[in-house]
């Protein structure tokens, strides 16, 4: 009997301590503001690293507290709908994709209007901004984020197979392939081409094959395209380059880390990829191969060489935020021209003219990167992906037929299934 | 004695002086002692288990979809009439669901079995067996997705290094779409037998010796002793084994999301419901449809674990 009311106890009392804790929870610091601190959410990148070792000398001259919070991308794309979704005022400034997630942040109202802000300082010169990049932190005419980071896809190759080969660095589809062909055949071991293979993952490096053939996601209508003649082409050469000349074994879900660390394990001699992940295969820490890789424009299609040009990554600041003066604050140091130098120095390409054009800006690049750069930025394609407001479901239907291709599929076919989807999920984005 | 039995009288008041609110009030909390003490654990359940479901049912009742604060409309069981209608993605969610937790559970339960019987009598250097054993089911589920990911990368793992050695052509592993879910139920197994033989072990540890002497007496050999006695006597643990291991399995998410990322894969090979789910809500923000899903899956949960309860009250009569 007496243990029986012990155990009651026992229980009553956990019971209890489990019911204050869950009253304790979720206090919100709703004195961010009084305490002179801003909230940053930021992707693991290099610029994110560049920011981080300078934080210290921003909050001795703003005399702001910066808490810092970094996260892998979806983690990120996660947070962000979790925590906007319930209309958190715990973010102030925002680390976020402008083509991935800019329309429906925009649309559901979770980024803040920076019109006034952007053009409320001279010397941090919004007019500096390249056009590209600004049209896409653009939306129905109001400024809401601030482009950091810039890409452009680059052939990545190594000079030593081609060399080895007696290969000249290909200018056109046609060299390209028939280059991965000989590397592949002579030496069986080494694939000739490798790329990314994820079904969402490559469709921003199969845009840039998509648009060299003439092609595009949708047409001047904003009707689906992807079953025309031109994206059959490209689906059918994208797909077959990996199929015939790729890795053996090769994975359908490779996004970026595993198609670049394929590449700088030393087994692989081309490879299509954004710009501003060079330092991974440069980087003697990183890469097998860093003294070997060379870097060249896109190989032109029938429609010349077009590769996409976007601004992958911009800070915007959370509607929600009762803290966005200080926000803005962060900012305006992080993206101004010696910041935006430095990132890029650091191998971070970014948006501003002034710093393309300054010598210094591209003093750290490979000579042969920043003449690729230079060309890209020229004939570039301001999109990478469908625009539209749910990017992740429109990247899986676009990009089915790419995987498709690669496990030997009729390219043709994929392609005109692909293209219902994407016509009849327009159509339901539109309503 | 009992706490649970107040004393009728009224407490004692001390004479002339009126009745204080603090007196009234222990009077008060003394009659509503039991529901005063729960109050608490009961506030913590609706809070954190109630209230989800229902704004979860309420969801999945609406149109919601790119922001849950966007306005939406009730659109009754549209949903769930979409959902049931989905052979291309929903029906093989189902499919893989119960593909994985099956073939997961029986591995588990059989290897389990086997592993704790071993481990059941004294031998030499069974202390350390059993840390080794009990390795794995300390490991982030994450982390050893992250761990079999690159063990079983097609190209650069040591899995088909391994392979190459003894003469049999690399594998695709997680990378082949007929061979990647056996690979995560492989993974899972990995992961959570020694759970199972934890619980069985606990089970068999507590098993009375005298059945089994007296059939040892009257000549039955080890076979018959385990089919005929151990066996029987263990089904209760069995059940509970199979009942935790088997929610667990079912809603199985991070070794599918470490090793296949969203989605399941290019071509949804791993896409169980809570990736399904997941996917839904996270990639897609349609969260209409992500919680006609989830409700649908609380079904099934529901409902197997109903099975499984029922299976132990008539085994363990």
């Amino acid at each position: 009997m007496k243990r029986r009311s012990i155990v009651k106890y026992a229980a009553v009392a956990a019971a209890l301590s489990l019911g204050l804790t869950a009253c304790g929870g979720g206090s919100g610091s709703d004195d961010a503001k009084a305490a002179g601190t801003v909230r940053v959410t930021l992707a693991n990148h290099v610029w994110t690293e560049g920011i981080k070792a300078a934080i210290p000398e921003f909050e001795k001259s703003s005399g702001l507290k910066v808490e810092l919070t970094q996260l892998g991308e979806d983690q990120l794309s996660d947070q962000y709908n979790v925590k906007l979704n319930a209309g958190s005022d715990e973010i102030d400034v925002m680390m976020y994709r402008p083509l991935q997630e800019g329309k429906a942040f925009a649309k559901n109202g979770y980024l803040a209007d920076l019109t006034s802000k952007v053009s409320s300082d001279a010397n941090w010169d919004w007019k500096d901004y390249q056009e590209g990049p600004v049209k896409a932190t653009t939306a129905d005419g109001k400024v809401v984020g601030v482009p950091i980071i810039t890409e452009r896809e680059v052939l990545y190759y190594r000079k030593d197979l081609l060399q080895a080969a007696g290969l000249e660095v290909p200018k056109t589809m046609e060299e390209l392939e028939a280059a991965a062909k000989a590397i592949k055949a002579s030496s069986p071991d080494t694939a000739g081409f490798v790329a990314r293979t994820g079904k969402s993952a490559a469709v921003t490096q199969f845009s840039s094959f998509l648009y060299s053939f003439g092609g595009d996601f949708t047409d001047s209508s904003g009707k689906s395209a992807v079953n025309s003649d031109a994206a059959k082409t490209a689906y059918a050469f994208y797909g077959g380059l990996i199929r015939n000349y790729g890795p053996a074994n090769v994975s359908t879900d490779m996004s970026w880390p595993e198609a670049m660390a394929i590449f700088t394990q030393g087994k692989a001699a081309f490879y299509t990829e954004a710009d501003s992940l060079y330092k991974n295969a440069t980087d003697p820490a990183k890469s097998k191969v860093a003294d070997t890789v060379g870097f060249a424009a896109m190989p032109a299609g029938p429609a010349g060489s077009k590769p996409y040009n976007i601004p992958s990554w911009g800070l915007a600041v959370n509607q929600a935020s009762g803290n966005q003066d200080n926000a803005w604050k962060f900012i305006q140091w992080a993206t101004s021209k010696e910041r935006t130098l430095a990132a890029q120095k650091a191998g971070v390409p970014g948006p501003r003219a002034s710093v393309w054009s300054d010598p210094e800006g591209t003093s750290t690049y490979p000579k042969d990167l920043a003449e690729a750069i230079a060309a890209s930025a020229k004939n570039g394609v301001g999109h990478d992906r469908p625009e539209v407001v749910t990017v992740g479901k429109a990247r899986e239907i676009v990009g089915g037929p790419i995987v498709a291709t690669i496990t030997g599929a009729d390219a043709s076919a994929a392609a005109d299934t692909a293209h219902e989807d994407f016509q009849k999920f327009l159509d339901t984005e539109k309503k | 004695m009992s706490v649970l039995n107040p004393p009728r009288s009224a407490p004692a008041r001390s004479a002339g002086r009126p009745p204080g609110a603090r007196e009234n009030f222990s009077a008060w909390a003394n009659r509503h002692r039991k529901w005063l003490f729960a109050a608490p654990a009961m506030i913590f359940v609706g809070v954190l288990i109630v209230f989800p479901l229902a704004w979860t049912l309420y969801l999945s009742l609406t149109d919601s979809q790119g922001s849950v604060r966007a306005a939406s409309e009730f659109i009754g069981l549209q949903n769930y009439l979409t959902v049931l209608s989905d052979v291309d993605r929903f029906w093989p969610a189902v499919g893989r669901t119960l593909t994985f937790t099956g073939v997961a559970l029986v591995c588990e339960v059989v290897l389990g079995m086997c592993i704790a019987l071993l481990l059941w009598r004294p031998f030499r250097g069974e202390k350390w067996v059993r840390v080794a054993i009990l390795l794995p089911l300390v490991a982030t589920p994450v982390a050893v997705g992250m761990m079999w990911r690159l063990i079983f990368d097609p190209n650069i793992g040591f899995a088909n290094q391994l392979l190459g050695m003894i003469g049999i052509p690399p594998q695709p592993w997680l990378s082949g779409q007929d061979t990647a879910l056996g690979t995560t139920i492989f993974m899972d197994v990995w992961q959570w037998t020694p759970m199972v033989v934890l619980i069985l072990l606990a089970g068999l540890t507590s098993l009375s010796e005298e059945p089994d002497e007296a059939a040892r007496m009257d000549g039955a050999n080890s076979f018959q002793r385990f089919f005929y006695i151990t066996l029987p006597l263990m089904m209760p643990t069995v059940i509970v084994a199979i009942l935790l291991r088997g929610i667990d399995a079912l809603k199985t998410f991070d070794i599918l999301y470490a090793t296949k990322g969203k989605g399941g894969g290019s071509f949804h090979e791993v896409e169980t419901l809570n990736v399904y789910a997941y996917g839904l809500s996270f990639d897609y923000n349609q969260y209409g449809l992500s919680s006609a899903v989830l409700i649908l899956f609380f079904m099934i949960i529901i409902g197997s674990m109903w099975l499984l309860t029922m299976r132990k009250k008539a085994v363990s009569k």
